[in-house]
């Protein structure tokens, strides 16, 4: 009875401490400090990594940024929203609003693309499916990093931070063509 | 004038008043977590997709009071009455500043009301997290605010308490392992209310119009200083639980108590940026900083719950074989009370919060893994493992402990409380390891519908998406009916219990005072410490808990395994820069 009892030693720190308590510390912390090198060695060796670059942003700007590609690179529109085809390594641009992800992006495969992500309106959930890459869509903030899609076919965004009754409904595409 | 009873089946000490205010916490906190549990049902059933009970403005409405009620209400209710026994009680003394206590209960309650009314109005479904700039009606926020100041008393009622049981001097040397980690909350739980009334102090003035503009990352970042802190508050208090628990039921006691205290110590120490396990695929957030905050460049919070998830059971071990059951590694685990749901809840709690919780928190906690994992429904998945089985089924097999202890009532219909942790326990990890199936194939949480029916245009998960949907649909029901278990056995123990104290009646259930003649202590006697083994063993006789060593390393080779694998599939995706 001792857990809900005070100590049997009155200075129980200099009492030793168990064989299998050291040595699973110490196979604990190796574990942990694996884990924590993995990150920076990712940064390095691995081919999948945050962006850092963003920028702050009024939704206003944001919008003309947006506006000027689609009024440059449109190539088509379905179910009412631009198509837009950008040059290979492009600053690309989407916008995310209640409950709309704008433009259709058309991209081609093994191209590396700057794209640049922010809402206009609440926080929003950039979820590329089926590729499974999920990255939060935050107001007043531009966020921009370097995209090479390696697979062809149709990609649909989904919006995965909720926002509001129509959350469901907020659908987008990225069409990616081989060369 | 006495104002002590000791309980003749366990021995310890009830205060008169802390005795009322643990009961009127615990009760609260049980009707908080019938809503978060009839909520619950109605979310998971929608979520089953052939099934899909609720339109979307209830289900966003019922996901937003399932949150707050499970996560907040329900847990810190509880919470403040293990302040109270692990202060008043563990150390015989009395409880500091009674009417403040329920004072900091009262605005509890209230906060707690205003919160669910504007829930029920129906203007405020912007879930648990209310990000800005998404506004929910000012009395959502100002409940959030009421309650949290309730709780802040309580904390500081807790360590007032630990000042007069020092100054009293009611106990000899340190104080209990078990009262350690609820100051460890304590003071967790501090820093966290600090954090939450930095941002919601100004939110609320914002849905007043009185500020006009709450920048979304910083909401993003001071939130989940809040949101994040108090899950370790739940660590803290749930782990000193299965301390607490394994010490009444085997007599155990810590395998060093040196190793447990500095292992609740760093809890403290390595949670101050918690929240940056929440903004790792944010805007504007550098990396150095996100791999900085998320590890503290040695993962030591982990560390910490790795080290108890060995001397918990290793203790129980430890006293198992002293008592002679000795047979090859797990006699002492085979020959347990399986059938004391005190027992089952403590054990299920701490296999699927390690096994499960912890291994899916660091691996969704690692910076670029995170982006595989975000916001899909892998993250309810992983807080379900340590919130709702972890710190909720510990402190469902504390209650079984309580209700004759503190309530004075026999528990009523025992054969469902020796199943109830058993439904509980499989029908959340049903959910739980479906949910992360459909997470990790990219299903989105906090979403109506996977179909996306109306939307002008179309995709479709895979099939076997819908699968594990309705698979984690079952289990989550599963785990309703272990939910509803519980409440049968409580509120059922007591109204019809049969009473251990004439005097433990009706009201006495929910907070009065039993009779006066049940206090006859004036003082208890000074807790002693605990009694020095005849021969004291650590250090020299090799290892104690070998059955409880080969779990631990089991937990290591699933971790290990685990977290490679998901680098694997990272490695799969898109390449980003």
């Amino acid at each position: 009875m001792s857990t809900f009892l005070p100590p049997a030693e009155r200075n129980w720190w200099s009492s030793p401490v168990g064989k299998q308590e050291i040595v699973w510390i110490g196979i604990a912390l190796v574990w942990c400090l694996i884990m924590f090198l993995m990150m920076p060695y990712w940064h390095i060796y691995g081919k999948q990594n945050l962006s850092t670059e963003a920028y702050q942003t009024s939704p206003q700007r944001y919008q003309a940024k947006v506006d000027a590609m689609v009024a440059e690179h449109q190539v088509g529109t379905e179910a009412g929203v631009p198509v837009v085809r950008p040059p290979v390594g492009s600053d690309v641009y989407m916008l995310a609003r209640l409950w709309q992800w704008y433009p259709i992006l058309e991209l081609q495969k093994n191209q590396s693309y700057r794209l640049h992500l922010s809402s206009m309106d609440w926080q929003h959930g950039f979820s590329l499916q089926p590729v499974n890459i999920n990255m939060q869509v935050v107001p007043g903030y531009e966020m921009v990093l370097t995209m090479t899609p390696d697979q062809s076919g149709e990609f649909t965004v989904v919006c995965n931070e909720y926002c509001g009754i129509g959350h469901h409904l907020m659908l987008g595409k990225i069409y990616v063509k081989e060369n | 004038m006495a104002q002590f009873r000791v309980c003749p089946d366990s021995g310890f000490y009830f205060d008169k008043s802390a005795e009322s205010l643990m009961k009127a916490n615990a009760v609260a906190g049980a009707v908080a977590l019938l809503v978060a549990g009839i909520l619950g049902l109605g979310v998971i059933l929608t979520r089953w997709q052939e099934v899909h009970l609720l339109p979307a403005d209830l289900f966003y409405q019922a996901l937003t009071g399932h949150g707050l009620n499970a996560l907040i209400f329900w847990i810190i209710f509880f919470e403040v009455a293990i302040l109270y026994f692990a202060s008043s009680t563990l150390l015989r003394t009395r409880l500091a500043a009674p009417r403040w206590a329920w004072l900091g209960f009262a605005l509890m309650i209230i906060g707690w009301i205003t919160n669910n009314v504007a829930v029920l109005q129906g203007n405020s479904s912007v879930m648990m997290t209310s990000y800005a700039p998404m506004q929910a009606a000012p009395h959502f926020y100002l409940g959030l605010i009421l309650f949290a100041v309730g709780a802040l008393i309580a904390c500081f009622v807790f360590l007032g308490t630990l000042v007069i049981a020092r100054d009293d001097r009611t106990y000899e040397g340190s104080i209990p392992l078990v009262t350690f980690g609820a100051l460890t909350a304590c003071i967790i739980a501090i820093f966290t209310i600090a954090s939450g009334a930095i941002i919601l102090i100004p939110t609320f003035l914002w849905s007043i119009g009185y500020i006009n503009h709450i920048d979304a990352e910083m909401y993003r970042v001071i939130w989940w200083g809040m949101g994040h802190s108090s899950q370790q508050i739940n660590v803290a208090a749930h782990v000193s639980i299965w301390y607490l628990i394994v010490g009444v039921l085997f007599g155990a006691r810590p395998m060093s108590e040196k190793v447990s205290r500095m292992a609740f110590l760093l809890y403290i120490l390595f949670l101050q940026l918690a929240s940056a396990h929440h903004i790792l695929v944010d805007p504007g957030i550098s990396s150095e900083w996100k791999i900085f905050n998320t590890s503290y460049a040695m993962y030591l919070a982990v560390l910490a719950s790795m080290i108890h998830g060995l001397t918990v059971p290793g203790s129980m071990e430890v006293a198992q074989r002293r008592k002679g059951l000795t047979k090859g590694m797990f006699e002492w685990l085979r020959k347990a009370p399986w059938g004391n749901p005190v027992f089952s809840g403590f054990f299920f709690s701490l296999i699927i919060f390690g096994f499960i919780g912890g291994i899916t928190g660091v691996v969704m906690g690692t910076e670029q893994i995170n982006l595989i994992i975000h916001n899909t429904i892998y993250v309810p998945a992983h807080f379900h493992a340590t919130v709702a089985v972890g710190t909720t089924l510990a402190f469902m097999a504390l209650t079984y402990l309580l209700i004759p202890v503190l309530f004075r009532r026999q528990v009523f219909l025992p054969w469902v409380a020796k199943w109830q942790p058993y439904v509980f326990a499989s029908g959340m990890t049903l959910m739980i390891l479906f949910m992360l199936g459909a997470g990790t194939l990219g299903v989105s949480r906090r979403h109506w519908d996977m179909d996306f029916a109306g939307s002008l245009l179309a995709f479709e998960y895979p099939g076997t998406a819908y699968t594990m949907m309705a698979v984690a649909g079952i289990g989550g029901v599963l785990a309703v009916l272990g939910g509803a278990m519980f409440l049968l056995v409580t509120v059922g123990s007591l109204l019809f219990g049969k009473r251990l104290d004439e005097s433990a009646g009706f009201l006495q259930s929910f907070g009065f005072a039993l009779a006066p003649a049940s206090y006859n202590v004036e003082q208890p006697e000074r807790l002693p410490m605990a009694p020095r083994l005849a021969v004291e063993e650590h250090g020299s006789a090799g290892f104690e808990a070998p059955g409880t060593f080969a779990l631990a390393l089991a937990l290591l080779v699933c971790f290990v395994v685990y977290y490679f694998i998901n680098w694997d599939y990272l490695a799969s995706v898109w390449p980003l820069s």
